[in-house]
């Protein structure tokens, strides 16, 4: 009797399934710091190729004259964007339309019979999109620096952006004496499938709680920051590595997480992106939620809310970079007098 | 005619089947009073399975691993809805986690840490009665109590991670979650929170300690199963007087690295590598948080941090600058 091959075939079955799961290698590695400290970028040439379709721009229209007849003298309730010209005012419907709903077209926000009516809560949650766009170019350079942001980066063609989060619904577990996960341990794709806390955004995205954890003093001196709390900043970091398609190296140099001296500069612009989200999350999305009809909000009845992934999906810069708004600079800058959310 | 292997091998040397020495007073009977002789078992080791000495010891040891076993089954179990299904797909993901920061180090509702301290009440326990077990048969049968003591760095290791440090830091949520992915994430998070454990040097010396262990476990049993044609795997007559296999193997490491440990000194080298490896990973984590808080900021502090070129344009943390959000 002689069992080897058998059990050399079962070994290689074996590691063939448990290998299904893995990328083929080679993977291109890109050096991004001083040689020999690992601070490279890893990607996958295939995975690229496969996503250049998802980070391509959309061409844009051709400009329109700025001057002319000013929206508002046309169009009844312009709110926003009355102070442009009607050339450059139905461009930009034109193109969010391609953007946003290219398949249901103007009537996915405009009641056919009365452009101008607000019966349609689209037409009013993308007019407050569209101060959010300006608001966000305006004031958010340090973040978006001159490629902006248009309303394309993170709809991509879609109504409800691919990549948006809810407020976890309280878990269940059927009993209230036993089996309290503390918010973590699930295969949750939020922190790419490690068993960190699943919802590292409410309390970092939404609220302020501490990202940062370490002490500065070599020796204990009252940083009471616990095991528990790295955890969540952990997995708010974790999402923000899969939302880029970088490493931690990107913008650590991991020698020292919160060291700031040596790193690269890129973390100086996720940690403006950090509060950028925070603050579209508070002042945008949250007060659109009596706007939203209930299929629209999340388990516990909260908006649809912004993080790393919502724009990035997975490039480092979104749309790889390529500067839309520089087309659109009626995006780039508040355009009603008023806003819109205090009327 | 089957031929004696020396890497893989179908020959079975079994000798007449033994009971083991006579029992002192205080001993319970042996279980399985004839042993069976196993042929499969003998391509991996012994053929013969028993007696097998459980005793009163042994009995607890079983009965509180089982409680602590269960505990934690059971809240992994619940923590998906009490779904079958999802346990064995999650299985890897779940836990039981100690209690949250806020409780420090009193006593918290089950579910909220409770569960997690019984846990580790029983699992010590367990631990405590298994290694009392293993030094009284160790004696028993008039050995040396060595595997005992190597047990017990083990035993160290974990009660600094569970039960020491959380007392010195005050809080059992520094404790480690019981789970499998979820102690590879506190173990990360460790590093983290405390700047970054590789330059904790108990943490270097551990890592010596562990990879010398297996360095020497790979030496050590390639010299034997290359002077296995000599005779070399009966070490014990090696050692009582000295053959040709003993002396080729020393011979050959005098050769190659101008110095070789002994038929008797190798096995010291392995005891205390192995030894070494919890005991100094221990004190690394018993004087993490309670001595020293950010080990980056400590080895910068005693010059261990080599400097590096600036490579990137100076970078200075945005939350300093004036008006910050």
């Amino acid at each position: 009797m002689n069992i080897l091959p058998q059990t050399a075939k079962l070994l290689a079955l074996v590691a063939t399934v448990l290998l299904v799961g893995c990328e083929r290698p080679p993977t291109d590695t890109v050096q991004h710091g001083f040689r020999g400290t690992g601070m490279v970028q890893v990607y996958n040439p295939r995975i690229v190729e496969q996503n250049t379709d998802l980070h391509a721009a959309p061409a844009a229209l051709p400009a329109s004259a700025p001057d002319g007849t000013r929206a508002d003298k046309v169009y009844k309730n312009v709110k926003v964007l009355g102070s442009l010209s009607v050339g450059e005012f139905t461009r930009l419907m034109v193109s969010m339309s391609s953007w946003i709903a290219p398949n249901e077209g103007c009537t996915y926000c405009h009641n056919p019979a009365n452009f101008a009516d607000d019966s349609k809560y689209t037409k009013v949650v993308a007019r407050r999109m569209i101060e959010m766009t300006q608001h966000i170019n305006a004031d958010w350079q340090p973040h978006v620096a001159q490629t902006g942001v248009t309303c394309y980066t993170c709809h991509r063609g879609q109504p409800v952006p691919a990549q948006v989060w809810f407020k976890e619904p309280a878990q269940q577990n059927g009993a209230d004496f036993i089996g309290d996960a503390a918010g973590q341990n699930k295969a949750a794709l939020s922190v790419a499938l490690a068993s960190l806390p699943s919802d590292p955004f409410t309390p970092f995205l939404l609220e302020n709680k501490d990202i940062r954890v370490n002490g500065d003093t070599a020796l204990p001196s009252g940083n009471r920051h616990s095991i528990k709390q790295a955890e969540w900043t952990y997995g708010l970091m974790t999402h923000m590595s899969t939302a880029l398609g970088v490493n931690c190296t990107y913008c650590h140099n991991t020698q020292s997480f919160s060291n700031w001296s040596g790193n690269p500069p890129q973390r100086v612009k996720a940690w403006h992106g950090i509060r950028m989200a925070r603050d579209l999350n508070l002042d945008y999305m949250e007060p659109l939620q009596s706007t939203f009809p209930s299929n629209r909000l999340g388990p516990t009845g909260d908006t649809a809310k912004v993080n790393c992934a919502t724009c990035h999906q997975g490039a480092y810069k979104p749309l790889n970079g390529a500067p839309m708004v520089k087309d659109f600079p009626e995006l780039t800058r508040p355009t009603a007098s008023t806003s819109v959310a205090s009327k | 005619m089957a031929e004696y292997q020396n890497l893989f091998t179908t020959v079975q040397a079994t000798g007449p089947l033994h009971h083991g020495v006579p029992l002192g007073h205080g001993n319970s009977p042996r279980t399985g009073e004839v042993p069976g002789v196993f042929h499969i078992l003998g391509r991996l080791g012994n053929a013969q399975i028993g007696p097998i000495y459980l005793g009163g010891l042994g009995v607890a040891s079983l009965i509180c691993g089982l409680i602590a076993f269960t505990t934690i089954g059971m809240n992994m179990l619940a923590s998906v809805n009490w779904d079958p299904i999802q346990f064995v797909r999650q299985l890897f993901w779940l836990a039981l986690e100690p209690p949250a920061p806020a409780y420090g180090l009193s006593i918290p509702p089950l579910n909220q840490g409770g569960w997690w301290l019984i846990t580790g009440l029983f699992l010590t326990a367990s631990l405590m009665f298994w290694w009392a077990r293993v030094y009284r048969r160790a004696r028993e049968l008039g050995l040396g109590t060595h595997t005992a003591w190597a047990f017990a760095a083990a035993i160290w290791l974990f009660l600094v991670l569970g039960l020491f440090r959380p007392i010195l830091m005050g809080s059992w949520s520094e404790a480690v979650p019981y789970g499998i992915f979820p102690h590879l994430d506190w173990t990360a998070a460790f590093s983290l929170r405390y700047g970054n454990l590789f330059y904790n040097p108990f943490h270097a010396l551990s890592i010596v300690f562990l990879y010398g262990s297996t360095l020497l476990f790979a030496m050590h049993g390639a010299t034997i199963l290359a002077v296995t044609r000599f005779g070399g795997e009966r070490e014990i007559e090696q050692i009582v007087d000295r053959g040709t296999a003993s002396e080729r193997a020393a011979l050959f490491w005098r050769w190659t690295m101008g110095f070789n440990a002994t038929m008797e000194s190798i096995h010291r080298w392995a005891w205390w590598f192995a030894v070494l490896c919890p005991l100094a990973g221990g004190i690394g984590i018993l004087l993490t948080g309670t001595v020293v808080d950010n080990w980056y900021l400590w080895s910068v502090k005693h010059g261990v941090v080599p400097p590096y070129p600036e490579v990137f344009p100076a970078v200075i943390d945005p939350a300093l600058a004036n008006g910050a959000k």
